[in-house]
């Protein structure tokens, strides 16, 4: 008996242990990014954070991740302005108004757009959607709006728009199916009751549904604002790359670079250990701003969801 | 006038055909991104596309490579995921577990890019000295656990408790219990979700980037750069020569055949187990 039981605990040791190795490779993340960026910290300090040179020349060096830190903002914000109001439009007309016979295939559809490596969405951005913002959208700005800054500049196709847009089209699922747990856990009475003062389809969704679910779906916002801040590939291939001052957003219209397509282009190529340390530094404060991120949107949707005690994705 | 009936019956009407024209947007890309894949892709597969090496102008490297860092990273990350999972769900009930799954909730998220960063900094330099086909499969393997940990939870967490009751019943005992009877029982929910986080994974650029570094040659050692898919794909978008880029375009056709038939036929294959 006593044998049979410590196998039990035996077994229940080991799982444990196992679990554990979670929280050892979020430590052994931490350790390597703040050793790793150990160097150029101690030398720039916080001028790391508000610089904005990138120059690796020896006896010059400057490094700042400022203008990378703007990009990632821009991008992101541009990403949720653009994919939360569809994500939200996709949900709702999921859980509300498709018939029973489109739903089901429908959110496939929607599913497969995550199942699209990312590194396709950016060949596909480079050749196709490059061309489609460019043509359709920045050009006619520029002709007409170009007097607003924001429109000003030589619109090329491979600029913070692009990228922003192409991000909008990646966190689309991920917002979207959150939303349509949210808006599915919101129970029926009140939308019975809603309909009962004599409310359309509209007013019960915009009044009491949305309302009720609010929370849990600012928190699918953030989520899909962390997928979109760490999302590397595809933002590498469309925003242009510019490194340096240059790369500080003042129009829509210009190459940029954010956090993870700096640490892609130039990681590898990193010449001498400072600059391998600043780009090392980029990696942390990439990490700080996702784990921010990350952390907001796990109470925000925890916290709605744990009523229905489903999975999320 | 603007609550009348007439112009709330509007209001609503417009609603529909605003969230239905949302749905029509999002589906836009992913046909054009399958159409541009097709159309430009198709037109390089052929025999010597598909096995030569770099250096004779096909992709064979880089397919094999793809296989090679899913059987790695399966392997290094399945057993771990599950049995975190198999914790989470059968002992889950205290602090130490809690902590587990939000960790766990916040690595499914990281930056992938960082994760290529720490496996540079650890493997490649710290630990072997070169890239190679081990490094990308642990860098992998750190963003497949979480996903296959959270899987594993959830489908045993499905299994009802009689089942458990049951076996016990009998005399099996905790750890007999959940290998033999919960495990199984479990075992629909948790290979679709493990096959859908492992195609997921094959499609990762940023981890294997930093990792494995590329090559032109058929795999060597486990300790020599390796090509991948993914990789191949994004190193030829960025060279000025046409036929190299449309090689990017036939790799991403091979690419996107393998992550979609996988996912595709998971989805068939479990159809009506998960649907509400």
């Amino acid at each position: 008996m006593a044998k049979q039981l410590s196998r039990d605990s035996i077994f229940q040791i080991l799982t444990a242990v196992i679990a554990a190795s979670a929280a050892a490779v979020l430590i052994l993340n931490a350790y390597v990014l703040i050793t790793g960026s150990g160097t150029v910290l101690q030398r720039f300090g916080v001028g790391f954070l508000t610089g904005t040179n990138w120059n690796p020349v020896v006896g010059r060096e400057s490094f700042g991740v400022f203008p990378y830190v703007l990009g990632t903002l821009l991008t992101s914000g541009i990403a949720l302005l653009i994919g939360v109001p569809l994500s939200l439009g996709i949900a709702i007309f999921l859980v509300e108004m498709a018939p029973k016979v489109v739903r089901v295939p429908l959110s496939y559809l929607v599913e497969l757009l995550a199942a699209v490596p990312s590194v396709i969405f950016g060949l596909w951005g480079l050749f196709v959607l490059r061309f489609w913002i460019l043509d359709y959208v920045e050009v006619p700005l520029n002709t007409y709006l170009g007097w607003i800054p924001i429109f000003s500049g030589a619109p090329f196709g491979l600029d913070f728009l692009t990228a922003g847009v192409i991000l909008a089209i990646m966190i689309i699922p991920t917002v979207a199916s959150v939303s349509r747990e949210v808006i599915s856990a919101v129970p029926d009475s009140i939308r019975e009751g809603a309909y009962g003062i004599g409310a359309t389809k509209w007013e019960v969704i915009r009044h009491w549904v949305l309302s009720y679910g609010r929370s849990g779906i600012f928190g699918a916002v953030i989520l899909g604002l962390g997928r979109a801040v760490g999302e590397t590939m595809a933002v590498t291939m469309v925003i242009g790359n510019a490194v340096g001052p240059t790369a500080m957003p003042l129009t829509l219209f210009q190459p940029g670079q954010t956090l993870p397509s700096l640490i892609a282009n130039g990681f590898l190529e990193a010449p001498n250990p400072l600059e391998k340390s600043a780009y090392v530094g980029a990696g942390l404060v990439l990490l700080l701003i996702s784990l921010l991120i990350n952390i907001v949107a796990h109470v925000m949707v925890t916290r709605v969801l744990k009523v229905k005690g489903g999975a999320v994705e | 006038m603007f609550n009348g009936y007439r112009f709330r019956n509007f209001k609503n009407r417009l609603f529909y055909v605003l969230c239905l024209l949302c749905v029509v947007i999002a589906v836009v890309p992913l046909l054009s991104i399958l159409y541009e894949v097709i159309i430009r892709g198709a037109p390089q597969i052929n025999l010597n596309f598909l096995t030569a090496d770099g250096l004779h102008g096909g992709i064979g490297p880089a397919i094999q490579g793809t296989l090679i860092l899913i059987g790695l990273t399966s392997i290094i990350g399945i057993p771990i995921g599950i049995l975190s999972g198999v914790y989470l769900a059968e002992f889950g009930n205290n602090m130490y577990a809690s902590w587990m799954r939000t960790i766990n909730d916040i690595l499914t998220e990281f930056p992938s890019i960082v994760v290529g960063i720490t496996a540079y900094s650890i493997i490649v330099v710290g630990l072997t000295g070169t890239f190679s086909p081990v490094a990308g499969a642990i860098a992998l393997s750190f963003m497949l656990v979480p996903v296959v940990a959270r899987t594993t939870e959830e489908s045993m967490k499905l299994v009802p408790n009689n089942v458990r009751e049951a076996s016990m019943a009998l005399g099996a005992h905790r750890w007999r219990t959940i290998l033999s009877v919960v495990l199984p029982s479990a075992k629909g929910g948790l290979i679709t979700g493990t096959l859908l986080a492992v195609a997921r994974v094959a499609g990762e650029t940023a981890p294997i980037l930093l990792t494995i570094l590329g090559s032109s040659y058929y795999f060597q050692s486990f300790s020599q750069p390796m090509d991948a898919l993914p990789l191949r794909i994004f190193l030829n978008s960025r060279l000025p020569q046409p036929e190299l880029q449309a090689q990017a375009w036939g790799a991403s056709l091979v690419l996107i055949l393998m992550v979609l038939a996988l996912n595709i036929g998971v989805r068939l294959a479990s159809r009506g187990r998960f649907s509400r």
